[in-house]
Formats: structure tokens, sequence, C-alpha cells
């Protein structure tokens, strides 16, 4: 980066900006540090909000010039996989790499006469392991629309928040009730263009002025318009159930009914599903969120001796936090600031 | 005749296969990958023109691996109001793909003032699947009415050429048609001659080939209009060994307690 050009005369430039030093005589060189400064600044991408400034004395001259662009980078879309490499290296020589939380989950929607109705189990596993034995997979997207989430538990949850923000600002732009063809757009845009690499499977139901509809909505961003859906690992199990027992125009209780044995059915026979059964039943105008609608996986075994710690254990300090603490919001009368 | 000799030099005929099979491993994961593949239109569809209009043709089952993801799915989708689209291939790809055109068209008609002829709509087809050809897997047939051309069938396969026939075939289960349609076609036949053709030719696809299986949907498209038909897989032709329909036991017992319709595949 620094050129002799003549004896007395230096030119010092950089990737992102130019130094030029010109040097009339060596004792100038007493100079060097401050330009020295400027460059480290520069090389260690230190911020600086200087912009063209020349300076000049009767010695030298050197002119700081920043090229706009260069500084401001503009940070990439999409997925960087420059790691893949060294991670694959690294999996050669044995490290293992952390495992992803997935819901392995029964996840199912039915159309009945006066809405829709979505069911989800509650089981959220990290490999073999149960890591969350009460998740919540029936995910809000706007009070007439629910989406339930089957796949990597992080993917399906950003997805839906992410769209469920969008949907909301959709509804402040144009003043109306969201649609569930447009929550089904934007995943479907978002999920192809990731090609897959969002593993998010999604059952998206909900009322809107046009009427009940439920979509599917695969990692690729396929959809399909159903009457009746399951997705997950025990989405086979689920589907022998509606394929027996599904027919048009039924009530809300046979709907639920219907949905919790689906769900029952991948609890029961699939490894990556399991603990309680959520129910979400959507219709015109109303919504009603039943979490833990069924508990058929209570924790049975209670040791009499209780739970203490052992003998060796010390006790330093107990303290002891009341679970459920309800904070009744009062408002104080008026909207109005007062001074 | 069957001859062992072509079956080598037929590289070409697995372009619309499913080519995601996973190979099967132990436990949950078999399943787990099975639903995770890409969802995907192993299929037959079909479009004939006809003295008058064309008649497109489709079957309705998208698979994810092995696994009907739904059996009973749409894959004549209408691009203009005398334009549609048979999808084959990768879901996601033949959906995002008649999106955009559907969009582009809508434009192209605000802009020129009148309905896009056909030729316009198979190309702008054509130069997504064209210029995306790395990333993109999907087999499409244009079909559709103008009134200055009539009746038009143009065949998007896969890699982005655009081929204008009397009738093109498409789908994994294309492949057992080819000798079918050899013998069968005719020019200039009726609607009805056609239509018949289009269900014939479906329901044989079906009957032969894994991937492809559910009802026969057609759409007919003239200087009159649209209409669309639907054929149960009751109502289709039994072919070479293929056993009738039968109610199952599971049926006769839920009939007793609920109006259930005896299910048929």
């Amino acid at each position: 980066m620094m050129k002799l050009l003549t004896s007395q005369t230096w030119v010092l430039a950089s990737k992102r900006c130019r130094f030029l030093l010109l040097s009339s005589s060596p004792r100038q060189l007493r100079y060097l540090p401050l330009l020295i400064r400027f460059l480290l600044a520069d090389l260690l991408q230190i911020g600086h909000s200087v912009n063209n400034r020349s300076c000049t004395c009767k010695f030298i001259t050197f002119t700081y010039l920043k090229m706009p662009s260069d500084t401001m980078d503009v940070p990439k879309t999409g997925f960087s996989f420059d790691l893949c490499r060294r991670n694959d290296m690294l999996a050669k020589k044995g490290l293992k790499s952390p495992s992803y939380l997935k819901t392995g989950t029964t996840i199912v929607g039915l159309i009945f006469e006066n809405g829709v109705i979505l069911g989800a189990d509650t089981r959220a596993t990290e490999g073999p392991i149960v890591a969350d034995k009460n998740c919540e997979k029936i995910h809000y997207m706007a009070p007439n629309i629910y989406c339930c989430g089957a796949g990597t538990a992080a993917d399906t949850e950003a997805v839906t928040d992410n769209i469920s923000s969008q949907l909301k600002l959709h509804r402040y732009h144009t003043g109306r009730e969201s649609r569930v063809v447009t929550a089904l757009t934007l995943l479907k845009s978002h999920l192809f263009r990731y090609q897959g690499h969002v593993s998010a499977a999604l059952v998206l139901g909900g009322v809107d002025v046009t009427g009940p509809h439920l979509h599917t909505i695969y990692p690729h961003g396929s959809t399909d318009t159903l009457p009746y859906a399951t997705m997950g690992s025990g989405s086979l199990a689920a589907m022998a159930i509606f394929e027996s027992e599904y027919r048009e125009g039924l009530t809300r209780d046979e709907g639920v009914n219907l949905v919790t044995k689906a769900i029952c059915s991948g609890i029961f026979n699939d490894l990556g599903s399991g603990s309680n059964v959520d129910v979400c039943v959507i219709e015109k105008g109303k919504k009603e969120y039943l979490r833990n609608h069924l508990t058929p996986n209570p924790r049975t075994y209670v040791s009499s001796r209780g739970y203490t710690f052992s003998k060796k254990a010390e006790v330093l300090l107990t303290k002891i936090t009341p679970q459920k603490e309800l904070v009744e919001v009062v408002e104080v009368g008026g909207d109005a600031m007062e001074e | 005749m069957f001859e062992w000799d072509s079956v080598s030099t037929c590289s070409f005929f697995f372009f619309d296969c499913l080519i995601n099979y996973n190979r099967f491993s132990e436990g949950m994961d078999s399943i787990m990958k099975d639903l995770n593949s890409p969802h995907s239109m192993g299929t037959t569809i079909i479009g004939v023109t006809y003295d008058g209009g064309v008649i497109l043709g489709a079957d309705s089952r998208t698979s994810t691996g092995l696994y009907v993801a739904n059996r009973a799915s749409d894959k004549i989708t209408q691009l203009t109001d005398n334009v549609y689209l048979c999808r084959s291939g990768s879901a996601a790809d033949s959906q995002l793909v008649s999106d955009y055109v559907r969009h582009f068209l809508h434009q192209h008609t605000i802009q020129l003032g009148q309905p896009a002829t056909v030729k316009v709509a198979a190309n702008l087809i054509r130069l997504l699947s064209y210029n995306n050809k790395n990333m993109l897997q999907a087999g499409l047939i244009v079909g559709g009415w103008d009134k200055y051309e009539g009746g038009k069938i143009y065949g998007v396969p896969l890699g982005g050429t655009i081929v204008e026939q009397p009738f093109a075939i498409g789908g994994s289960g294309s492949t057992y048609l080819y000798g079918f349609f050899d013998q069968e076609w005719k020019n200039g036949m009726t609607k009805d001659e056609a239509e018949k053709l289009v269900v014939k030719a479906v329901s044989l696809a079906i009957a032969r080939d894994g991937a492809s299986g559910g009802v026969v949907r057609t759409v007919i498209i003239n200087s009159e209009g649209v209409t669309r038909n639907f054929y149960p897989g009751d109502t289709l032709p039994l072919w070479h060994e293929e056993l009738p329909p039968q109610n199952s036991l599971l049926d006769i017992l839920s009939s007793s307690s609920s109006s259930a319709e005896p299910m048929v595949s």
C-alpha cells in the first residue's frame, strides 16, 4: 500500500479511502504518525465521520478521500452459507453440531359448518429428548386467522410472527379485516424465497368476509386448499381418522371431537407427538382458543418421600415465589394528558 | 411391440418423474424425510386441440415422497379468462411460476386493451422457465383460445423449450401415453370425442402410473367460454386387471351412524 515514487514522495492508498501524501522533505516524516492513525482507523474499520477533508500545509499536502459507496455496505440479503465448509470440516473431525428444536408434531385443521377448527399436540423435541412438554403450536396471525406450525420450532415461530406483523400493517393500511389468502400469499412467497431451507410446514385457517378457509403450506412454498388437512410427523395417523370420519357440515361439537380424536391418534401412535391437545375454533366474528383442551398424559407418579434435597446439600436461601401473579391493569380515568 | 433397445435410449422420459425418492432408514427419520420432501406432482397432464378450441386434462394426486399429500388437487390453473395452465413437477415451483405469469398477463391485458393471446402467455411461461432453468423443476402445458389463432396448445417442458403442438402430454404418467396417442389421435375431432379421449388417456395413465391418481379434471376452452368438468374415480372405465371399487366394512358400519359416502380412490 505504501509506494515510494521518489525518495521524497510517498503515496499511501487503501481500499476504502485514498491517502495521498506528498512530501517534499524528509523532515515531514514527523507527520507520518498522523497518517498511520488514519490508515489504522480505516483498516480496523473504526467509524470515521470525515468527508473529503483536505489539509494543506506548507510542506505536505495530503488528502483524505472517502469513497461514498465503499464504507456504507448494504448487508446482503438472504442466507449466508459462508461457514458451511468450515462446519463440514469440523464435523469430519468429530464435532457434533448442536441439534435444533423440532416440533415433530401432529397438526390438523378442518372446516365445519360455521368456520374452521385447528388442532395441535404440545410436544417439542430435540432429537430424542422432549424439550418442551407443553409448547404452543397454534400461532396467532390475525384476530380471525390462526396458523399451526410443524417443523423447526424457531422457523415456524419466526415466520408466523413476521407475517403476523405484516398483516397488522396491512390492516392499518387498508382499514379492513385481514383475509386468509393474504396470509397465504405472504407465507408462500417467504417460504419459496428460502427454497425450503426455512423448515416450516403450516396449516393456516381462518374466517374472513369471503367465508371459512383452510390451507396447508409446505416448506418449499407450495400450498393446497382443502376441507380437512393434517401435517407433521403424526399426519398419517391423524389423516387416517379424518378420512374415516370427516363429512361436510359437521357441528361445532362434532368438529372439536373429531379434531381431538385425530390429535390423540397422533399423540399415541407417533413418537414425535405427545402430551396435550390444543384446539382453536374460529367462527365468523369470534374465536375460541382452547389451550390444553384435553390432557390425556397427566403426571401420575408423585414421590412419597417428597422432593427435597439430599442430606449433603446445604440450603443457603429459601425463596418461594408464587407461580401466577394476576396483575390488574386499572385505567385511571381520562386519556388526555394533564399538565 | 415393446423393445428392450428403446428403453436404454429413453433417458428423457424421466424428466418429470419424482427424482426425490429417499432411501429408507430406521425409525421416525424415514417418515420425517418423506414428509419433508419437496411437494411434487408425479402427474399426468394432457392438452388437446379440437375443432373449435382446446381441452386440458389432469389427474389430482400430489405426493411428498411416497405419501399422498393431496388426493384432490387442481393442477389446471387459470392464467387469464381464456388461457389455462397444466402444472407438473415441483408443486412450489409450478405454483409460483403460474402466479408470476398471471400477474404479468394481467398487466399485459391492461396495457394491450384486449385479452392476451395464448402465444403471449406461453412465451411468458417460457421466459421464466428458461431463464431460471437451474433452479426450477416444472413441466407445464399452456392451452387456451383467442380470436386470432383459435385453440392452441403449447408445451413448455423442463428447461424452457416452447413447442406448439396439436396435442401435448406431460408428467410422469405421460410415458404410458405416447403409444396410445400415436394410435388414437386424429386431427379435427369434435368436442365430445376430444373430451372422451382425454378422460380415457388420463385414466389409462392413472391405472399404470403409481404417482398419478385420484380424480380426472378437464377444462374445455373455446369461443363460448370455459367449462370445468370433474370425473370421480368410480366413473372411470376399468382397465386390464383392475378391480371394481367395493364398499368397505368401514363404510357399511359408518353409514348406519352418519351419511358417509363410500370411499373410492
